[in-house]
Order: C-alpha cells, then structure tokens, then sequence
C-alpha cells in the first residue's frame, strides 16, 4: 500500500518514455499525456486524504532499511504541493493543446514535459539530500529544453544564460552536500534532522549555520530570491505562454519548497540567526519583485517578475515561524501556484487575440472579449488579495501570524507591496480591457478566444472555492504545519527504531 | 594529502570564477566544467581519504573505503556530462544565430 507514493514519480517518468516513441503521432501524445495529467491529479488527491488520516507515509525503495537506502516520504505539505503541481500541469497541458506550435510539439515538448513533472514531485516526494540533488537535475534539464524549445533568437541568448546560472547553483548545491555530510555522515533528511540537532549541542553550531546558509542561497537560486533572481524575468519571457506558465507556476516553488523542508526538518539548531536571514530576504524580495512590476508595461514580463514579489510572502511565512505563519506559507504557495498559472494563460490568450503582450499597443477587450476580461479581473484581484478570492485569506493568514509574533514591519512591508500587486494588476487591466477597442470588427471575428479559456477556468474556480471554504482549506494546512513544525514525527515515521 | 586536495580545489574554483566572469561563450561553458569538477573533488576529499582500503567487500572486513561519497559523485558526474553536451550545443547555436560569441553584445536591451 505504501507504494502508492512511487506514483506521482514513477508514472509521469514512464509515460515521458513512451511517448518519445511516438514523435510524429500528435493525436496520441496529447491523449496519452491529457489522460495521465487528469490521473495524476486524482491519484495524488488520494494519496494526500490518505496521509490526512493515517499519516505520514514513508517507502523504501528496494526494502532497504531507513538511514541506508533511499526513501520516498509523503508527508502533508509534500502531498499537497504534488496536488497543485498536477493541476498546474494539466491546465498547462490542455492550453498547449491549443497554442503550442505543431513543431514545438513535434520536438519531444510531451516527453519532457513528463520528465519536468517527474522532477518536480520527485523533489517534493523525496526524504533524501541527494535525491533532491538529482530531482532538481531531473527537472532543471528538462526545463532547460523546454525553455530553449523552437530556438529563436531570444530564447538562445536568454536560456544561455539560464542555464549557466541554474549549473552554477547545482554545483554549489554539491558543495554543500559535501559539507553536510563531512559534518554529519549521512544524506537522509529524518537522520540528518538527528545528527544535526547532535552536533549542534557537540559544538559544530557554526558550521553547521554555514552550511544552512549555503543551502539556502542554492534554493534561493531557483526560488527566485532578492537579490538571486535577476535571470528570472528575461527567461520566462521568451518561451510560448503556455510553457511559461508551466515553469513560472512550479520551478521557483520547488525552491521555496526545499527551502521550508531544510529549515523546517533538519536547519533548527539556530533559529534565532537563520530565521532572521529568511526574514530580511523574504521582505527585500516582496519589495524589489513588487516595484519590477510596476516599473514595467509587458504583459507578459510584468507576470515574470511578480513571481518573484510572491515567492518573498511564501517564506515570509517561514521567517516568522509559527503554526498560523507557516499554514500562511504553505495557503500562499499553493493560491500563487493556482492563480499566476491563470494569470499566465490569460495573458497567452491575449497575446493570440492581439499579437502583442506589449500593453501599450492593445485596449478595449472587454468590449469585445468581455470573457477573457472578467476572468482575468477575478484571477488578478485575487493576486492581490481581495476577499472573498483565496489571495485574500492566504495573506489574512501571513499577516495575522506576524501580527501574533510581533514581526510589525516585515506585517507592514506585506501589506504595501499587496497595494502595489493591487496597482500593476489595475495597470494591466485598464490598459489591456479598458479604452476604445484597438482591433477591427473583422479581426474579431477572426479570434475565437472560447476554447483558449477552457483550461483557465478551473484555476479561477479553485481560487474562488480557496476562498469560500477558507475554513476547511486553512485546517488543512494547518495540520500540514503543525506535522512541520514537530520534526519528531517526520523522524520516527522514517526511522522506526 | 587532504591539504593537497583542498589546494586543487581551490584553484580549479579560482580558474573557473576567472573563466566564468570572461566574455566568450566557450570559456564560460569551461568555467562551469571545472567548476564541477572542483565540487567533485571537494566532495571526495571532505567525506574523508583512506590509504590502502577497498571498498566494501564484506562484513567481516577490517578496514574499508566510505562507497556513498563515491556513488554519489558518481551520479553527479554523469548529471554535469549530459548538461556540459547540452550547454556546447546551445552555446554553438547561439554563436550560429547571433554571428557572435561576445557575452557583452549578447545582452539584449531592457525593452524589447
């Protein structure tokens, strides 16, 4: 029964195999992948009811005992990022279906599509360092590829350039592993978490505080953080829409991810210093992300970089560190995850009805695609935090827990940049949906947007419902935090003595 | 020999830093290259030199070679081949459809 926790891992991986055979066969590879997509979310739906009322469920691969083989362990938040990821993933997928060019597509963008969404569970599902280590590759190379995928002009520079940075951070993340383990002498996260908190008392506490640096600034890298996320923006803007999203909506959350795993599990010997650390960058990023947004007038871009403003209020929560700030975190990660990936269909939407993401050069939609328009004034409101949308609940939750642990300024940081989010996400709106229309009655006719809004409807349903149901959602999370916060559970669901 | 060691890595990371900060693309692409292999050789030496032991032969055996260390760099020297083949090939596209491999005329402006 444990092994339904391979899964989310082992199915994408086997699925992006086969459909490297049939290359040429599109009807195939987009049934194929849109069956598994639509699976895979039902499957990890199931595994997360089953860790919320049995508990952590734990696999070792090959029947080798904890601290020596590799483990698989689904924990809560684990179980309810891989959730999310799937249904990122399947709104992607049913989008590409409809703007991604036919030889995009003809070049393996299904297989490594899988691969990518094998990486990203795997690093979710993972209770090893290493593993995370080769997840992480797993899902960097492949999103190399995809990012590079048609081979304009842009994109080459750009991806050159991504790519350099995300192998530098990987080779420091071996360095870092290095550390640990001369410190340690072991890779697994619940035996670390001991031998950590062991160390820590025999004396190695500086040590190991610059080896939790290290490894934040290495998920800080692919998180995005302030001051370590200037190849974002040029990256995510070169690729289609419909892949954009996909990276923008998972890659810098599996950093934030790992970040919250490290610091959470195995990194609380000295809080008090690497809390603070967390803290400050948390408040730089929101800030900085924020007012790249603003400075901005691309649709497209502007997106790219409010990632970055967001992923600063997913470890804001983390920083502050209580039950409700963490329950915050994980509420946001997962509204941001649901909400950017719309906000991002929406936007390729756009792009095909108007040809541009440029703001300045479109106006009037709402007069002539009023559905495009309303949708995305609700996922935009809800990006800011307006009630009763889950963006609203999400921050209510961040801000009440740093209000309870007396963290005034980094509160009022939050609560500004949520006004900024409000003003860019107006900006967009007033250009892009108000104004007289700036296309012809025939060219109308010409764009059909309907079926493009298929598969963001859901994501602005999920984030209504967030809202709704803040009470159920939010216990959810809690409980998830509250599993976070008492390593000792982690631990002995790993190793059983 | 762990002081020879750290001194080999420091300089292949003073070599790559150097490499990485120049302005043309293969350079850079050799950067990354050495860099691996400093964190490789950083890895073997931190997880502690043995003289003289083998790995792992049986329970019975006296004195033994630590074989995660050597699996696990293992694993991350396949990783940095497959993505050194991938950055040459996208550095030679790149140099292919810009008619240059200056990083500095790669910059691209603000507002494009």
């Amino acid at each position: 029964m444990n092994n339904i926790v391979l899964l989310p891992v082992l199915i994408p991986f086997l699925v992006g195999v086969i459909l490297i055979l049939f290359r040429n066969q599109l009807p195939i590879q987009r049934f194929v992948s849109g069956v598994t997509t639509l699976g895979l979310v039902g499957i990890s739906a199931y595994i997360t009811y089953l860790i919320y009322q049995d508990g952590i469920i734990t696999l070792e691969l090959g029947n080798w005992p904890a601290p020596f083989g590799i483990v698989l362990v689904g924990d809560l938040f684990a179980s309810i990022m891989v959730v999310f990821a799937s249904i990122v993933a399947a709104a992607c997928l049913f989008f590409a279906f409809q703007t991604l060019h036919p030889d995009r597509e003809k070049y393996y963008f299904y297989p490594f599509f899988f691969f990518l969404l094998t990486g990203v569970n795997g690093s979710f599902l993972t209770g090893d360092i290493f593993n995370l280590f080769v997840f992480f590759e797993v899902m960097l190379i492949s999103s190399f590829v995809l990012i590079v995928m048609g081979g304009t002009k842009y994109q080459l520079r750009e991806s050159f350039k991504y790519v350099v940075i995300s192998t530098f951070g990987s080779m420091f993340f071996v360095i870092a592993v290095a550390l640990l383990y001369s410190v340690t002498g072991t890779l697994n996260y619940a035996h670390l978490a001991e031998r950590v908190a062991e160390a820590a008392q025999q004396g190695q506490s500086g040590i190991l505080t610059v080896i939790a640096i290290l490894f934040l600034i290495v998920f800080g890298l692919k998180g995005a953080l302030v001051p370590l996320h200037f190849w974002l923006p040029n990256a995510y803007f070169g690729p289609p829409t419909a892949i954009a999203a996909l990276l923008g909506g998972l890659l810098t959350k599996v950093g934030v991810y790992s970040i919250m795993r490290t610091h959470t599990l195995i990194f609380t010997h000295n809080q008090d210093f690497t809390l603070t650390i967390i803290l400050i960058l948390a408040g730089l990023t929101m800030f900085f992300g924020v007012i790249g947004a603003v400075s901005k007038f691309d649709f497209k871009r502007i997106l790219a970089i409010h990632i970055v403003s967001q992923v600063g209020y997913m470890i804001m929560g983390l920083g502050i560190g209580t039950t409700m700030a963490i329950a915050g975190s994980i509420y946001i990660i997962t509204h941001n995850m649901i909400v950017k990936t719309a906000l991002f269909l929406f936007c390729g939407a756009t792009e095909k009805v108007t040809g541009t993401t440029n703001l300045k050069k479109m106006s009037g939609l709402l007069k002539t695609h009023p559905y495009l328009g309303w949708l995305f004034f609700v996922a935009a409101i809800s990006l800011a935090g307006i009630p009763p949308l889950s963006g609203f609940f999400s921050k209510f939750a961040l801000v009440l827990g740093g209000l309870e642990a007396e963290r005034y300024f980094i509160v009022f940081v939050s609560l500004v940049v949520g006004l900024l989010t409000l003003f860019s996400m107006v900006k967009i709106f007033m250009y892009v949906f108000w104004g007289s229309p700036s296309l012809s009655p025939e060219e109308v006719k010409k764009t059909k947007v309907g079926k493009l809004l298929i598969p963001g409807i859901p994501l602005v349903i999920i984030s209504i419902l967030m809202g709704i149901l803040a009470e159920p959602v939010y216990l959810l999370f809690e409980a998830a935090a509250n599993q976070m916060l008492d390593p000792s559970i982690y631990i002995n669901s790993v190793i059983k003595e | 020999m762990e002081i020879l060691m750290i001194l080999t890595v420091g300089v292949l990371v003073s070599v790559s830093t150097y490499l990485l900060l120049t302005k043309s693309l293969l350079r850079v692409v050799l950067g990354i290259v050495l860099l691996s292999h400093a964190a490789h050789l950083l890895f073997l030496t931190m997880a502690g030199l043995k003289e003289g032991a083998p790995p792992l032969l049986g329970e019975e055996a006296a004195s033994y070679a630590d074989p995660l260390p050597q699996a696990l760099i293992l694993t991350a020297i396949v990783i940095g081949f497959g993505v050194t083949a991938f950055l040459l090939v996208l550095s030679y596209r790149t140099y292919k459809e810009h008619k240059t491999d200056d990083l500095e005329k790669l910059r691209g402006s603000a507002d494009e």
